[in-house]
């Protein structure tokens, strides 16, 4: 497993973002991506049919995930590419970290990847005396801060221009100190200058997968930098990370996804650059790779087919569900305490590293359905993290308090004479108490609500009580 | 009971069952006495069956067992109603969307929980979209802004049907928050049990009405109103809350939520 979780520490981390000035501040970027992806499928007619459609194309393959892996495998074989399946995070780490010795690699590149995080790649690399070199510019930044990815698109979303000037004069020191580095493509100027070098030193790249097309064996990714590109063409080798769910059959299907991704990513059309990859340079071909290597991961997800999360394994990791979501846009990314943020995180943490460790995230919700609005694969994601809290109500995993106060009220709401008499007292005793001010500024059992607001105080008699008085009870 | 508050009904169901919700019968009773109005102005019979809660904050909490417990305990106590009508968008999302869903493995009582549902509707599309009402004539002063509760907005569709109700209220002027379809916050457990972060969201949800500059937030859930109410007087703002039925029910002249009454002194 990668860096250690701190997701079972949520609140506290909630706690940390909220009073971080600096990441508050960065955040407010975040919010741009809700309207680009509104105008975006405003701009499309078929958009909804197209989500429908990409819902399809994902299902089919998931039914038959094991025939499409096979097949992916053979073109992949026939065009003179390997593939390596990993069971785990552990497995993938060995392979890759062998295949880059077996190259005698001194030094890496890599296209973004969130399976690379996943597997916490970079530190087997570095591990084995290898440097790995991230030059997606988001990634760069987080490897020069020694940070994780707080957005699975957006990966430095957490950082300031201002704090990337500060990182690079730290990083490139070999720069003259009194260069200028106000301007956003200044920044991005001077990373390109340093990356050139690093992508023609690289002895492998290493990328991950938008998708693989199990027809012609190719993998697919989107970049808007063209670094993916550069990283799998210049190098002696080209190793794809990839898990398992981002099959899909055809190229025409991989073409209906792209038509979705982009535009509930960035609000985009279609990403900068599209590329595929289909095994080692031919002869007659003008670059690319000798070697071609493909790893599949599974880590957990084979065992989510057919199961109340298999329709997580849809996701095409676009972070529509996080540019969306209430939660994410209050505390970033790290807060999360793991790899995948926002609300696929939350239903997708407790997947992968077990619902002791995760379940805090599906519980940190308040339902509001957005991100299940804008999903581009349709996934119901409020009914999978309520699947997550019914297998923790289950176990008697949720806290005590929680339950004994559930218990409590669920046995008055059962009982509807008892509960009208209950809550006609609570409320008339409640009232007298509030009256003067009409709502309180603390109550007893309701810190968490009277920390931060007041509570309104009832009005006095029930509806149910009033209604009976002048209605009688048959009405 | 004036007989023409509500003009252009169509043809009119006859029982209607008021699902109150624990919220409206414990704290806002006024809310319940204005869907009631609503619906006898637009020419339903109102019954109130002895009724408790829909079970939500079970189910949302992963107890399905007494989630379906009190929903198999609604469906029967509405059984004789030709309607049943919920002023609340989550109660109603409750009630509509996943009552359905919690009979799985039992057909019969599935099929009752979809007959259930498809009789159930929320207050003010009922009004609009069933009824066929097309104006209110009532009044009231001052500018307003309507917050779309997550689920009326996206388990049950309503939009359009609060706005164009409203806006046939005299001397009501409506502006539209920035982000209106943005969630308060509230989630029912959650507000108390992730209390932080909760007060992150409803106080961007706060800062988004103080910037539209209207004096009263409506919205049709009780739950975001007595959350967005709370924040905002715990922030000294003068912005008043209440349910959009008060105003449509012309019963908005008592104290908005969370206010003291009248002679009670501050
Ligand atoms: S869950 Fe849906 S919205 Fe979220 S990243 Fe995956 S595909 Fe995108």
């Amino acid at each position: 497993m990668t860096a250690v979780a701190t997701t079972p520490r949520f609140k506290a981390n909630v706690h940390e973002a909220l009073t971080d000035v600096r990441l508050q501040g960065a955040m407010t970027f975040a919010r741009n991506f809700a309207g680009r992806r509104a105008a975006a499928a405003e701009r499309l007619p078929e958009f909804e049919a197209l989500r429908d459609s990409a819902r399809a194309i994902k299902d089919h393959t998931l039914a038959h995930l094991d025939l499409y892996l096979e097949a992916y495998e053979r073109k992949v074989v026939e065009s003179g590419g390997h593939v390596h399946f990993a069971e785990d995070a552990e497995a993938a780490r060995k392979i890759v970290v062998g295949l880059c010795k077996g190259l005698g690699a001194k030094s890496v590149t890599k296209g973004k990847s969130m399976i690379s995080e996943e597997i916490g790649l970079n530190a087997a690399i570095e591990a084995a005396g290898i440097e790995a070199v991230e030059t997606d510019l988001g990634e760069y930044i987080i490897q020069l801060r020694h940070e994780t990815p707080s957005h699975i698109i957006a990966p430095a979303i957490h950082v300031t221009a201002r704090d990337v000037e500060q990182d690079f004069r730290k990083a490139h020191r070999e720069l003259p100190p009194e260069r200028d580095l106000s301007r956003p493509e200044q920044l991005l100027g001077e990373a390109r200058g340093v990356l050139r070098a690093k992508f023609l030193a690289a002895d492998a790249g290493i990328t991950g997968a938008n998708f693989l097309i199990a027809e012609t064996g190719a993998s697919v990714i989107v970049t808007n930098e063209g670094n993916g590109d550069l990283t799998q063409i210049l190098p002696r080798a080209h190793i794809v990370i990839a898990s398992i769910e981002k099959i899909v059959p055809t190229l025409e299907d991989a073409a209906q996804l792209l038509r979705v991704l982009a535009r509930s990513a960035t609000g985009q059309d279609a990403s900068v650059y599209t590329t595929f990859s289909t095994g080692p340079r031919r002869a007659g071909d003008p670059d690319g790779p000798s070697e071609y290597h493909v790893v599949l991961l599974d880590n957990g997800r084979s065992a989510m087919l057919g199961g109340e999360f298999e329709d997580m394994l849809r996701c095409i990791r676009c972070g529509a569900c996080m540019n969306h979501c209430p939660v994410y846009q209050a505390v970033g990314g790290h807060a999360y305490g793991w790899v995948y943020p926002g609300p696929m995180g939350a239903v997708l943490t407790p997947s992968l590293i077990g619902v002791a460790e995760g379940g805090q995230l599906p519980n940190a919700s308040t339902f509001c359905g957005r991100c299940e609005e804008v999903c581009p694969v349709r996934i119901p994601l409020p009914k999978m993290m309520r699947h997550w809290r019914e297998r923790e109500f289950a176990r008697g995993l949720s806290p005590a308090p929680q339950r004994f106060g559930l218990g409590a009220w669920a046995f008055f709401a059962a009982r509807p004479a008892l509960y009208r008499f209950a809550t006609g007292l609570a409320a008339r005793a409640l009232h007298l108490a509030g009256r003067r001010k009409g709502r309180f500024a603390s109550a007893p059992l309701a810190g968490g609500w009277t920390r931060y607001r007041d509570l309104a105080a009832p009005q006095g008699a029930t509806f149910q009580s009033r209604w009976r008085a002048k209605n009688g009870a048959v009405k | 009971m004036t007989m023409n508050a509500v003009e252009g009904a169509g043809p009119r169901p006859r029982r209607v069952g008021l699902f109150v919700t624990c919220l409206v019968d414990i704290m806002r009773p006024t809310v319940g006495f204005a869907a009631v109005k609503l619906l006898e102005d637009a020419g339903c019979t109102v019954v109130v069956p002895a009724q408790t809660c829909c079970g939500q904050p079970a189910y949302n909490s992963g107890d399905r067992a007494t989630a379906a417990r009190l929903a198999r305990q609604a469906i029967t106590a509405f059984e004789d109603c030709d309607h049943v009508v919920v002023p609340s968008g989550s109660c109603g999302g409750m009630l509509i969307r996943h009552y359905p869903e919690l009979f799985a493995g039992e057909p019969e009582m599935a099929a009752k929980a979809e007959r259930f549902a498809s009789k159930t509707h929320e207050l003010v599309s009922f009004l609009t979209d069933v009824l066929g009402v097309e104006r209110v004539t009532v009044r009231f002063d001052g500018t307003v802004a309507y917050h779309d509760s997550c689920s009326s907005l996206r388990e049950l569709g309503v939009k359009a049907q609060p706005r164009r109700l409203l806006a046939s209220v005299e001397g009501l002027s409506l502006v539209e928050l920035d982000e209106a379809e943005t969630c308060c916050g509230f989630g029912g457990l959650f507000a108390a049990k992730y209390g932080e972060l909760s007060n992150a969201i409803v106080s961007r949800k706060a800062d988004d009405i103080r910037k539209a500059a209207a004096g009263t937030v409506l919205a049709g859930d009780l739950g975001c109103l007595l959350n967005i109410a709370g924040k905002l007087q715990r922030a000294g703002s003068a912005v008043e809350a209440r349910h959009v039925a008060e105003v449509l029910a012309g019963m908005a002249d008592g104290p908005a939520i969370g206010e003291p009454q009248k002679g009670a002194g501050r």
